[in-house]
This record gives C-alpha cells, sequence and structure tokens, in this order.
C-alpha cells in the first residue's frame, strides 16, 4: 500500500437490479499517477469512473478520495473532475464561460477567473478563442476546451471518459501525445477510461484490466504485456497467440502429458527460420508453412500453420523485405523458434 | 503550475441550506419524482379528469321531464334516448361530416407538406410555415365567419361563378340533398368547405413533421434499387410519413365531431353534436343528456387515439 | 433526428408546386378578404365588390367599451392560464422526461387528451362540476378550463426540447460544482428558454381564441371570442368585428414569428452542435 493513495476502492459493487455492472472491485490509484482502466464495453470500467465522479450510487463498498470517505457525496461537492466522452460543453456559453463555469460557481472574481481562463488555454495550446462559441470548433477542440473546463478548478483527480474516441486516427495519436504531456506539467492523477488497449499501453503508468465487472490484472503496461496473468488479459492485451493441449505439450517435450494446459507467445518473439536450422538452447521451436501473409507496412504478419496442428502468428518487422518478396513467402516451409523465458503459461479461465 | 490545495468542501459563499436541500434530493430520486409531478399531476386528475369522470357519472342519470330535476340514480335510460332516430341522425351527420373533413384535410395538405418538407429552401420553409402558421392565429371564429362573407349570396364567390358563367352549376349543387341548401352561405356544402379550411394547419404540420424525418438515403436507396418516383413515394414515403397523417386526422376529426360554432354560423338548422350538446345544458338544463351526447365523441376519440397509438402518431406530434 | 433532407434549389415536380402553391392561397386569401371587408361601407351585407371603402369603423370598434372589456379579459385570462400552465408543465415534462417509473406512459397519454378530446367534453365537464360544486362562474373558472389545454401545450414543447439536449451537460454542471439549484438556472433554463418562450406563446393564442370551452365555462363575463360570436349575428355595424378581427391578428402575429424564429434557430445551433 502506499502512502496517501488518490483513490482506495474498498470492494465497491454496483448492481443494476439483477445486473453487476461493477462486482466487489478493490484497486488503489496512486497520487499523481496517470492510471487507465480498460475493458471492452460493458466491463465495468465506465460505471467505476462514474463511481468517483457521484454520477452512480455504490450498491456496496467505499471509495476513499485522499482518505475521505466520499461514498455519499454528490458530485458538487468532490473535488474531482471529469472530461465526457461527448465534451458536454454548454451550447449557449462561449468558450471561456465554459471554462470558467467551475470558478464562477464558487464565486471567484471576474479578473482571476479571466487569468485561469487564459492560461488554461495557454496549457492546452488554444489560445485566443475565448470569445468563441463550442459549435464554431473542430471536434479536437473541443476535447481540449473540456479538458480545460475541468482542469482549471484544480481537481484532486482528472476523470477522463474515452475522451479520445471520436478522434480520427492522427488526431487521437497526437493527441495521446498532448494527454501525457499535461500530465506531467500539472501534477494532477489521472484517471483514463478506454477500450483501446494501445491507447492504454502509449500513456499510462498503471491499467487495470476489467472483465464483466471485475478486475483482472492492475500492472504497468510492460507487466501487463509480458506477464498476462490471464487468458483474457493476454488476448485483451496486444496480440498473442494460444497454445493448447497436445500441440502445447509437444512443442514444450513432454509429450506424454495428458494435462489441460495452454501457454501464450507473442507474435513478435516468433523468428522465422529455414526448415532444418539449428535450435538454440533455451529456445522452443516448432514446423510448419507459410499460410497467409498481410503486409503493414512497418511490419509483416505471417499466419503459420504448425505440422503439429493450430496456428501461430509472427510478426516481423520489414528490415530487409519488401511487399513483393514478403508476399513471395506465402506456401514457404519454415521452421519457428523462440526464447523459452518469453513463454508464458497461463491458467485457464474457467 | 504547482497543485493548488483546494478545500474538500467548498466554502460556504453560497445559501447553505439550498446546498443541504440539493444534497438532501440528490439521491432520493423518488421524492424528486414526485414533488415534480405532484402539482401538475394533481391539477390534471382533480380538474380534468376528475369533471369528465364525474360527467360520465351525470350522464347514468335523468331528467325528469314532468319535475325538471335532475334524478340521481344509475339508470340507462339516458342512453337509451340517443338511438331515437332524430338523435342517431345527428351522430350520422357529425360522423360522416368529420371523415369528409378529415379526408379532404389529408388530401390538401399532403403535398403542402411534402413540398416543404422536401424541396423548400430553408428560407422558403419559414416562409411556408408562417403563411400556414398565421392564419391559424387570426381569430378562429372570424376565420368561421370568412366564409359566411365569402359563400354569401351576394358574396365574393358568388360572384365569381357567375362570372365565369357556372350559376347553373352552382344551382345543381345546391339542389342536391344532404349536401346543399338554400345558399352556400347555410349548407352542408358551406359547412364542408369552413371545416376543412380552419383544420388544415393542423393536418399541415404533422405531416410535414414526419415527411423531415424520412431519411433522404431511404429515397435514394429506392432508386438505386430501380423505383420510378411514384413507386419510392408509394412504397417509401407514404408509409412513412403515414403516422403525420394519423396525428393530423386526431385533430380534425375530434375537432370537427365536437365543433358548434361552424353549424350555428353556416348551417341550416339540421344539428349537430356540439349544438346538441349546448342546447340540452342550455335552456333545458337536461345535463345527462348533454353528459350522455358528449360521451358519444369521446369514447370515439379515445379508441380512435388507443388506434393511433399503435400507428406511431404519437411520435409525430 | 430529422435529417436534411431538403437541398435548397432542388425543382419540385410541376403537379406538386402548383398544388402547394393552391394551398396556400386556400389558407391565405380568407384572411386577406376579412381585412378586405374591415374597410367596406356597406355594414350590413357582404356585396362583392364592397360599394366604398372607409377606416371610419376602426374608431368605431375602439368607442365600443363592450369590445374593451372583453379584450381586456381575454388578455388577462390567457396571461394568467400561461403563467399557470408555463410552470405546470415544465414541472410535468421534467418528470416524465427524467425518469422512467411506472405509468409513465398513462401520464403521457393523459397530457394529451385535452387537445385531443373535442372542446365541448372539457366545457360541459368543467361546467357541471362547477355548477355541482356550487362555484360561481368567474374569470376564475375561465382561466381553470384554459389551463387545462395550455398545460398540454407547453408540455408538449418543453418535452420535445428535454429530448433535444444531452444529459452530459447536466452532469458536467454538477461535476464542475454546481448544485441542482445552479445547474438548473445556468444549464437546463437556458437550454429549455426558447421552448418556454414558444410553448408560452403557443398556449398565449389559443387561449386568447379559444370560445368553445369559454362558452361553457363563462358567467356574465365576455372574452374577445365570446364578444365576436355575439356581434356576428347582429345585422349592424358588422365592419366593427372585422376591424376586431385584424386587430387580434395583429397582437398574435407579432409572438407568433418570433416564437418561430426562436425554435429554428434553436435547431440549427443544435445541428452544428451535433455535426
Amino acid at each position: 500500500m502506499s502512502e496517501n493513495p488518490a483513490i482506495v476502492f474498498e470492494g465497491v459493487s454496483r448492481h443494476f437490479g439483477e445486473v453487476k455492472a461493477v462486482d466487489n472491485v478493490s484497486m488503489e490509484v496512486r497520487d499523481g499517477e496517470f492510471f487507465s482502466m480498460l475493458g471492452p464495453s460493458g466491463s465495468g470500467k465506465t460505471t467505476c469512473l462514474r463511481l468517483v465522479a457521484g454520477f452512480e450510487q455504490l450498491t456496496a463498498g467505499r471509495i476513499l478520495l485522499y482518505g475521505q470517505d466520499v461514498s455519499a457525496l454528490p458530485p458538487y461537492e468532490r473535488p474531482v473532475n471529469t472530461v465526457f466522452q461527448d465534451y458536454a460543453l454548454f451550447p449557449h456559453m462561449t468558450v471561456g464561460e465554459n471554462i470558467a463555469y467551475g470558478l464562477m460557481i464558487k464565486r471567484i472574481a471576474a479578473s482571476e477567473r479571466r487569468q485561469r481562463v487564459e492560461e488554461m488555454l495557454d496549457l492546452v495550446r488554444l489560445p485566443g478563442l475565448a470569445e468563441r462559441k463550442p459549435s464554431q470548433l473542430s471536434g479536437g477542440q473541443r476535447q481540449r476546451i473540456a479538458l480545460a473546463r475541468a482542469l482549471v478548478n484544480h481537481p484532486k483527480v482528472l476523470l477522463l471518459d474515452e475522451p479520445l474516441g471520436a478522434l480520427d486516427l492522427k488526431l487521437r495519436q497526437q493527441m495521446q501525445i498532448e494527454l501525457k504531456s499535461i500530465h506531467q506539467r500539472v501534477g494532477v492523477t489521472f484517471i483514463f477510461v478506454t477500450h483501446d488497449q494501445e491507447e492504454a499501453l502509449t500513456m499510462s503508468d498503471r491499467i487495470a484490466v476489467f472483465n464483466s465487472g471485475k478486475i483482472e490484472q492492475i500492472g504497468t503496461p510492460a507487466e501487463l504485456y509480458e506477464h498476462p496473468g490471464s487468458v483474457f488479459v493476454a488476448g485483451f492485451v496486444g496480440v498473442s497467440n494460444f497454445v493448447d493441449d497436445t500441440v502445447a505439450h509437444a512443442i514444450m517435450g513432454d509429450a506424454t502429458s495428458d494435462e489441460p494446459v495452454t501457454f501464450t507467445i507473442r507474435p513478435e518473439k516468433i523468428q522465422i527460420l529455414d526448415p532444418g536450422s539449428p535450435v538454440g538452447d533455451g529456445m522452443y521451436s516448432a514446423d510448419g508453412h507459410i499460410s497467409e501473409v498481410i503486409y503493414l507496412g512497418i511490419n509483416t504478419r505471417y499466419i503459420v500453420s504448425l505440422d503439429l496442428g493450430g496456428e501461430l502468428t509472427v510478426v516481423e518487422q520489414n528490415l530487409n523485405s519488401t511487399s513483393m518478396s514478403a508476399l513471395a513467402a506465402r506456401g514457404k516451409p519454415v521452421r519457428l523458434v523462440w526464447k523459452r523465458e518469453h513463454n508464458r503459461t497461463i491458467k485457464l479461465d474457467h | 503550475m504547482q497543485k493548488t490545495e483546494i478545500p474538500m468542501r467548498p466554502t460556504a459563499t453560497q445559501s447553505s441550506l439550498w446546498r443541504s436541500v440539493s444534497n438532501y434530493l440528490y439521491y432520493r430520486p423518488r421524492l424528486v419524482l414526485v414533488l415534480l409531478l405532484g402539482p401538475p399531476l394533481l391539477f390534471m386528475l382533480v380538474v380534468y379528469v376528475g369533471s369528465l369522470g364525474s360527467l360520465l357519472v351525470n350522464s347514468f342519470f335523468y331528467l325528469d321531464g314532468f319535475t325538471g330535476k335532475i334524478v340521481r340514480h344509475f339508470t340507462l335510460q339516458t342512453y337509451a334516448e340517443l338511438f331515437v332516430p332524430s338523435n342517431l341522425d345527428i351522430f350520422k351527420r357529425t360522423i360522416a361530416m368529420a371523415i369528409a373533413v378529415t379526408v379532404a384535410d389529408a388530401l390538401i395538405a399532403f403535398p403542402l407538406a411534402h413540398y416543404m418538407a422536401k424541396y423548400a429552401s430553408p428560407r422558403r420553409k419559414s416562409l411556408i410555415y408562417l403563411a400556414v402558421l398565421i392564419p391559424l392565429w387570426s381569430s378562429y371564429l372570424v376565420r368561421v365567419y370568412a366564409w359566411r362573407l365569402i359563400l354569401a349570396k351576394e358574396g365574393i364567390l358568388t360572384w365569381f361563378i357567375g362570372k365565369v358563367g357556372l350559376l347553373g352549376a352552382l344551382e345543381w349543387i345546391l339542389s342536391l340533398p344532404g349536401i346543399g341548401g338554400t345558399s352556400l352561405g347555410l349548407s352542408p356544402i358551406g359547412m364542408f368547405i369552413a371545416f376543412t379550411y380552419v383544420w388544415l394547419p393542423f393536418m399541415i404540420i404533422p405531416i410535414q413533421t414526419a415527411l423531415e424525418r424520412v431519411p433522404r438515403s431511404l429515397e435514394e436507396a429506392s432508386a438505386d434499387l430501380g423505383a420510378k418516383p411514384f413507386q419510392t413515394f408509394r412504397n417509401v414515403i407514404l408509409p412513412l410519413s403515414f403516422p403525420g397523417v394519423v396525428a393530423g386526422s386526431i385533430f380534425t376529426f375530434s375537432l370537427t365531431l365536437g365543433d358548434f360554432v361552424v353549424p350555428l354560423s353556416l348551417g341550416n338548422s339540421k344539428l349537430f353534436i356540439g349544438m346538441a350538446v349546448l342546447s340540452h345544458q342550455g335552456t333545458s338544463g337536461n345535463i345527462p343528456l348533454a353528459a350522455a351526447f358528449t360521451m358519444g365523441p369521446v369514447v370515439i376519440m379515445i379508441i380512435y387515439l388507443l388506434i393511433a397509438r399503435r400507428t406511431g402518431a404519437f411520435d409525430a406530434l | 433526428m430529422p435529417s436534411r433532407a431538403t437541398s435548397p434549389g432542388r425543382k419540385a415536380p410541376l403537379p406538386l408546386t402548383v398544388t402547394a402553391v393552391a394551398a396556400l392561397l386556400f389558407l391565405n386569401i380568407p384572411v386577406l378578404i376579412i381585412f378586405l371587408y374591415a374597410f367596406t361601407t356597406d355594414e350590413s351585407t357582404y356585396t362583392f365588390p364592397p360599394p366604398g371603402l372607409t377606416t371610419r369603423w376602426v374608431s368605431v370598434a375602439f368607442g365600443r367599451s363592450d369590445m374593451l372589456e372583453a379584450l381586456w379579459l381575454s388578455l388577462g385570462v390567457a396571461l394568467l392560464a400561461t403563467l399557470v400552465a408555463l410552470v405546470l408543465g415544465t414541472l410535468a415534462a421534467a418528470a416524465v422526461y427524467r425518469t422512467e417509473f411506472f405509468g409513465r406512459e398513462a401520464i403521457s397519454f393523459l397530457l394529451l387528451l385535452p387537445l385531443a378530446l373535442p372542446g365541448i367534453a372539457t366545457g360541459i365537464a368543467l361546467r357541471s362540476t362547477i355548477a355541482t360544486l356550487n362555484i360561481p362562474f368567474s374569470y376564475w373558472t375561465i382561466v381553470l378550463g384554459h389551463a387545462t389545454f395550455c398545460v398540454v401545450v407547453v408540455y408538449n414543447n418543453v418535452v420535445a426540447r428535454f429530448r433535444r439536449t444531452s444529459g452530459s451537460i447536466i452532469e458536467a454542471s454538477m461535476d464542475l460544482g454546481a448544485d441542482s439549484w445552479q445547474t438548473f438556472r445556468y444549464v437546463v433554463l437556458p437550454s429549455i428558454a426558447t421552448a418556454l418562450l414558444a410553448g408560452g406563446m403557443l398556449a398565449f393564442a389559443l387561449s386568447f381564441d379559444e370560445i368553445i370551452v369559454t362558452t361553457f365555462t363563462a358567467g356574465q363575463q365576455e372574452t374577445l371570442p365570446i364578444w365576436i360570436f355575439s356581434q356576428l349575428a347582429r345585422p349592424r355595424q358588422r365592419p366593427v368585428t372585422n376591424v376586431v378581427a385584424m386587430l387580434v391578428f395583429l397582437l398574435t402575429l407579432i409572438p407568433i414569428y418570433f416564437a418561430q424564429k426562436l425554435t429554428t434557430q434553436a435547431a440549427d445551433t443544435e445541428g452544428q452542435q451535433n455535426a
């Protein structure tokens, strides 16, 4: 347990009648970190965020904010602010009035409000837009104004509900970098909800992976990627290969065993060699032939049908090859090798 | 930029009484619902539904012809009176008129609504909208009476018909039983024209709204699949905008069923439901009969509404 | 959500344009004829063409104290009925929009009846109840009758607007520190303001022009429509009625124009917002 964590969930549940949107979740968010909640739709991540904000009421458990129990406080009494998925800018107010809204409610003097609004607009790199109306802004601009509106109140925790979902790819990638940079400058704890695992891996200090109302695993991006604790995490975070039972046993060298087992190996950890190549110490190998080639510019994805049965996906950086040579590989017999330490045997989910 | 420490609770510069009430209500949505819904519901239930209820009750009483007093015992006698041929005629007459007016209004309104929804530029549409709404907001009574003016023997329409030499045709129409009368201004056909006129905007607006909601992409898809414009209209646009027609018809039907102004201004002395109600509750004080008469249109409209709900007309309102 | 199904300048087929124009003419020419007859010198018949034109009926109309009293009463009734309708209608709209509750469908249906059921039903129902309770017919009973359908009109307008506002701005307001009252004042009210205005003006116009229910709920009082109705049977000074009609027309024209502008303006900004 870290001293003075920003948010603590103690056995939090949120039920809607029969449906357990959040089921006995306990977790900690550390002071100042960029914490992501990742999972598919309906996994409970957004509900957890809304529980912190105060828009949903707990069915069970407690939520602590820097040690104080906020479970019963309405949202306007909590020193947290939210960036909404649809930005929720007030259409009848100017950009400046939007940003200053929280300050206006707290009766902060107009001169100070103006100054802080300007500071915020500089922070999100949209100086001089204070007099515009939200309808005159682009999606990316609105997103930044929503961020400014939340941050100007110096919240203890900033909640972001899939804020980049509506942006196109390039803009999204740009915003990811900017958000990270703002986080570092401002130093506030960020809690970020997303279903995009690449986004979570890019930006987060730590990630909580949600599934059906529960947390499957919490860890740093590297931990989750390299040491997934379950099939779900391995499959959800990054692309993964799963090899079961007989084939698995054959590869691992104990073909006599009957036990059900699954291991996972990341596609980029596998090397493609010619058939018959020597297999080094500490490596696993499997023979097969290339059944599918997908050229992706940066890298090429090969789908290899194993002689033992099943398939493995291999991703290779296009260091030397061109699309033509890659595509010509279709049908070629190959030997796949990878280091044993990259192999992860995982517990099966029941 | 440093993190500024802000206190956990906002300093109470705003009224803490309002805050406390807000906090109390925030997690009690049911209480809020009661507070919000209470006053209007109370008003409507007591004033409106209550009165309708007492009207229904009244229709089961009857007026003693000798004493002139209302006898407050449950009886179906008053309803039985409705089935007297002369009263049945009143119902038939009114319902026939309501149907005719509804059909006429639908036919006239649809092209205009179609034009507004699909072909008019936004500016033109606003102008047309105004041109539709403005007659609505001039006095209803006077608009009815305008037709008395127009249809009068010495009025503009007869003058015009005379000018184009169709007086003979007019005489012939007026001689037809059931539609004609002594003059245009005092005949069922005159009433028909007036009814159609006054309720027309009520038909135009829902149809226009419903047509607007038919996405252009559906029409394009239909054309893409080989349908000619008329087929697209018949198979795509018409069915999808039908709820709008039904919504409009609720008004034209209901308003015609209960009206007494048009029959009084432009009718021959044949009674319509509205006039019957007015006269029975007036001088003779026969509230039970007036109530029974009123229950007719009420029941008809409630059934109509329930059917209309199924067609989705309510979304077009 | 209404789609941008119109394209400016798209040509309509000729028969459609002709029937559309004919309908518009049908709607508006009688109104013009009313105005024409306000100036005729012939005071007792409807001869066309009018024998002469004069403006003296205007001063006659304003000299009629019974007309002015009726005008005053109509304004008073419409104002109070609209006020009541604004409050009750908004409360009901908020309740129906916010929460799913048992009987919600029934309430929506109930709030449709005053407009959908014939006016005589409302009229005679109220009359017999008021008479049974021995309450005298007065200004207040007239207002009561008008309030029933005015509430419906406001309710419809406000509910439609609520449905078009995004719910997240209310959460955003609370998130930023505003409690329920502040949120209502700074966020909710501005967003439904135009609907309130439009609904209010609609209610006002309906009340001002109403005759059927009023006939049953008024005692000796004459609202303007009742006055007009009583005049129509008189053979003298007929053009005066037409002058009053013109007055009513002008009085209701201005608010309707603005109500229309407000609702289309609001719809446009929303369209941009969602674009």
